[in-house]
């Protein structure tokens, strides 16, 4: 009798371990199904004229279509928007975020910090499509139009949180000691902060900026109601302007240029999981 | 640079904050006051009606409240079967092994896959399986996009609970063991008491997440504007309406739709504020 409630414990035991490795490696195949279609449908659409040609007119593809020809054109308007939106979102939310979480490292246990750095996580956990609609009522509006500055305020706002948390956690992290040796050396706060910590913890606020980019780099709907989309290479800030992620929510909505799905959503993948695999490298690196 | 200027330089840096989300509130009741003055708080909440025909426009949020809360709900239930394992599999059973930190590589990566992505993969992959099983004739549906979500919500719920299972102590382990426990009871009697506050609020939090997802939801969930009457019906989510009209909406409608942003702001900062706390009481305790 006892003999075989042992085994039963036993049995349970095995069958728990069974099941959680068969539902853990599971888990891995959205992820393999996923980068596997994007791979196989898109990867004969990546030419180098993808890149450099914008997206195709609607008369151009409906004569593609008619002479049996593929789709011509490419993504390089969404490419240069992306860039130009980035940039100018890195460029602002960059220095701010690091000064605020500066601000929160050194003031960490005041009230108005802690007022800060909950905001900051209300921040991060505000949905995309309502950072979109704030930008639109912000910048839309009183510029009586979508403009490249709408998207980057847009991607700007959805960065800082990212950036404000990896730079206090990285500053919290390192030795109190260090900070200890650079006053005796008789450097104030402000010295000691540029020349000792901020260096010191360079790695680990990289890394969050590269982990920030990724993230914002495949947002669509905060982009929908700011930069519009623009079917040519454009460099004008004040005007309408095209994402990557923007043209696959176009192309998937026009039934002509379906095919251009895939190589577009290829190289934004591509691109984000480089991304996200860089830092995560960087970070066991530097933390050695 | 004296330390009075650094300092003063630090806190104008930090009131960023403050006025960014004081400006989000500010710009969203403001905008949304239009549509809660002609609707009426209570009846624009409650009402299922969503048409704009001109002179006898009529709008209601309830069924894209009801549409995300079916969503997030669903794809909360799909997801516990899994993230759950993977949790115990890198926070228990292979904790800080190599192929651990594989599964934690591939759940990050997860993660990172943009939202318009996993869409495209619902709507090319997903859906036609639905309708070759015969669930739902259009394939697409409060279930199709429910699924989708569960799959990006794993990652979020997955790594946090894996960290409060690391974090339960050896000596409650070995004690059970000692007493001739198996690994399973362990599990069950030790690991899940222990750090079942904190394994429940990072499904809070993935709730969080959940409940804002816009593209996904988007391409998926059908975009009908009535109440979802099955979980194989189609439907619209808050999210998945602002981003359906918000870009055609003049008047009445936008200031309806942002009303909708502001009732969504206002649920997903709840539920982050709630699985927050819990997450501080978690830790102390």
């Amino acid at each position: 009798m006892n003999k075989l409630k042992i085994r039963h414990r036993l049995a349970k035991d095995k069958l728990m371990l069974w099941s959680i490795c068969l539902l853990a490696a599971l888990t891995a195949v959205p992820l393999l199904a996923i980068l596997g279609e994007v791979l196989l449908r898109g990867y004969d659409q990546l030419s180098w004229s993808f890149f450099t040609e914008p997206t195709p007119t609607a008369y151009k593809v409906t004569k593609a279509i008619e002479a049996g020809e593929p789709i011509p054109g490419g993504i390089a308007n969404g490419i240069v928007g992306t860039m130009i939106m980035l940039g100018m979102a890195v460029m602002v939310a960059v220095p701010l975020g690091i000064l605020c979480g500066a601000f929160l490292a050194e003031n960490g246990k005041n009230r108005f910090a802690q007022f800060v750095s909950y905001l900051t996580d209300l921040l991060q956990g505000t949905p995309s499509v309502i950072i979109g609609i704030i930008t639109y009522i912000w910048v839309v509006v009183p510029m009586k139009g979508y403009s490249a500055i709408a998207g980057s305020v847009a991607l700007c706002i959805m960065m800082l949180p990212l950036i404000i948390r990896s730079t206090e956690e990285t500053l919290k992290i390192l030795p109190a000691s260090l900070k200890e040796a650079g006053l005796a050396l008789g450097g104030n706060n402000a010295r000691v902060m540029m020349k000792v910590q901020l260096p010191a913890a360079f790695g680990g606020i990289f890394t969050g900026v590269l982990l920030a980019v990724s993230r914002v780099i495949g947002e669509t709907a905060p982009l929908m109601f700011t930069a519009l989309g623009c079917s040519f290479v454009r460099f004008a800030v004040d005007k309408p302007i095209s994402a990557v992620p923007l043209l696959i929510w176009e192309f998937f909505n026009d039934p002509n240029l379906q095919e251009l799905i895939w190589g577009a959503s290829l190289f934004l993948l591509l691109f984000v999981l480089t991304l996200n695999l860089l830092s995560k490298y960087l970070a066991k690196k530097w933390n050695q | 640079m004296n330390d009075k200027l650094y300092r003063i330089i630090l806190f104008v840096a930090a009131l960023a904050m403050p006025i960014v989300c004081g400006g989000v509130v500010y710009a969203l009741v403001t905008d949304a006051y239009d549509a809660f003055e002609h609707f009426g708080f209570l009846n624009f909440i409650t009402s299922s009606e969503w048409s704009y025909t001109e002179g006898a426009e009529q709008y209601g949020a309830l069924p894209f409240i009801t549409g995300t809360l079916m969503t997030t709900m669903l794809a909360l239930l799909f997801c516990i079967p899994f993230s759950l394992p993977v949790a115990l599999f890198v926070g228990e059973y292979f904790k800080g092994t190599k192929i651990a930190s594989v599964l934690s590589t591939v759940t990050d990566l997860l993660a990172g896959i943009p939202s318009i992505i996993y869409g495209l993969w619902g709507f090319y992959t997903l859906r036609p399986i639905i309708m070759a099983l015969n669930i739902s004739p259009q394939g697409s549906g409060v279930l199709t996009a429910s699924l989708v979500l569960a799959i990006m919500i794993v990652p979020y719920a997955a790594s946090l609970s894996a960290e409060f299972i690391k974090m339960v102590p050896n000596d409650l382990k070995e004690g059970a063991y000692s007493l001739g426990a198996t690994r399973a009871e362990v599990v069950r009697k030790v690991i899940f008491p222990v750090a079942g506050s904190g394994i429940f609020s990072s499904y809070v939090l993935a709730i969080g997440r959940a409940l804002g997802e816009t593209m996904t939801v988007t391409m998926l969930i059908g975009n009908t504007n009535n109440i979802p009457d099955s979980i194989t019906s189609t439907g619209n989510s808050m999210a998945s309406i602002i981003a359906n009209q918000f870009g055609e909406a003049d008047d009445l409608r936008l200031s309806s739709l942002i009303a909708i942003g502001l009732i969504l702001f206002l649920i997903t900062a709840l539920i982050n504020m709630v699985g927050k706390i819990m997450i501080k009481h978690a830790r102390i305790a």
